[in-house]
């Protein structure tokens, strides 16, 4: 049954990943379609990342003075300037183990 | 113009500093499988098959919990029909390929490599040969979620859970985002779904994943009517 069910969620995962690229054509979108689909970066990781620095693991609301709160502002302001990918995500992880490990100690 | 294995090696170099988030987060799925106490030969499948991090954390958390099937996988199909706004970005620079080919780089689309290809493809919008691109990215961030996985089955969750390494994917997708931050009109598309997120966290089967860029989205549109 576990089987079963890991290959239809791979089935299902697999027709999302492919339904657009290879059976929509592109004429049948329009260019407001276009348009608005330039922003699903935009729509889309936010709904990861909030969740990610806002919720703990049990799935509550964090505090204001949550260290994740303050890693995240590191990194957004870092990547921000730097608009490097390796150094958004590091400052962010170095400034949060700094608060954990050594602050909060 | 670049050479196609140059573009397939500038996908890999460019999802490369994922591996930051990626290979703790494919531990974690590879020992908490085990963990749950599912056949390692299966939890390792959840990687093969279905080959979606956080759907597949769920997807073993639910039925080791005891619910059910169908509303497993209906979690799964919710969390990952993200991947639909991925292939409608895609298709337009995959249209001239032929079917087979369609459906080889559909099962490398995944986030981290979308984000990636996206941007090269909006600084060389001449480029033929995107596709190399994207699966340069995939096939790397692959590997690398295999590989991972495995190291978790095998060795358990050897990386100390106080490291909080969880906190690595929020940063990993900002790191994505953040050079559209100059840009207000995205910075209001990305703070409307990141709230609405939140309003929806608790949502059945996860759905909030899928539902916050939709209103983002439909945001993203009344915003460019009101422009014109």
């Amino acid at each position: 049954m576990t089987w079963l069910s890991i290959i239809i969620s791979g089935i299902i995962t697999y027709f999302s990943r492919m339904a657009m690229v290879a059976l929509i054509d592109r004429e049948m979108l329009g260019t407001k379609v276009k348009e608005v689909l330039n922003y699903v970066p935009a729509a889309v990781f936010p709904a990861i990342i909030f969740p990610g620095v806002f919720f703990n693991d049990f799935g509550s609301l964090v505090q204001i003075t949550d260290p994740k709160i303050y890693g995240a502002f590191i990194a957004l302001t870092v990547g921000f300037y730097s608009k490097n990918v390796i150094a958004t995500i590091v400052s962010g992880l170095l400034s949060y183990w700094f608060i954990i490990f050594i602050i909060l100690k | 113009m670049l050479s196609k294995s140059k573009i397939f090696l500038r996908g890999t170099k460019d999802v490369l500093p994922h591996m930051l988030s990626v290979i703790p987060f494919g531990i974690i799925t590879g020992a908490i499988g085990v963990e749950f106490g599912f056949d390692p030969l299966l939890v390792y499948a959840t990687s093969l098959i279905i080959f979606g991090g956080a759907s597949q954390i769920i997807f073993m958390q639910l039925l080791s919990g005891g619910a059910s099937s169908l509303v497993a996988v209906t979690s799964v199909g919710v969390i990952n029909s993200r991947h639909l706004l991925y292939g409608a970005v895609l298709s337009e620079y995959l249209e001239k390929l032929n079917l087979a080919h369609k459906l080889i780089i559909s099962y490398f689309i995944v986030d981290q490599g979308f984000a990636e290809s996206n941007k090269y493809i909006k600084k060389n919008k001449k480029e033929t040969n995107i596709h190399y691109h994207i699966l340069g990215g995939g096939i790397t961030l692959w590997i690398f979620w295999q590989f991972s996985t495995i190291a978790g089955i095998i060795l358990g969750s050897f990386i100390p859970n106080e490291l909080g390494l969880k906190f690595a994917i929020p940063l990993t997708f900002l790191a994505v985002v953040i050079h559209d931050l100059k840009k207000l009109d995205h910075v209001f598309v990305m703070l409307i779904s990141g709230f609405t997120s939140l309003i929806l966290f608790d949502a059945p089967f996860k759905s909030y994943i899928i539902l916050s860029p939709i209103v983002a989205l439909i945001a993203a549109f009344i915003m460019l009517r009101l422009k014109k």
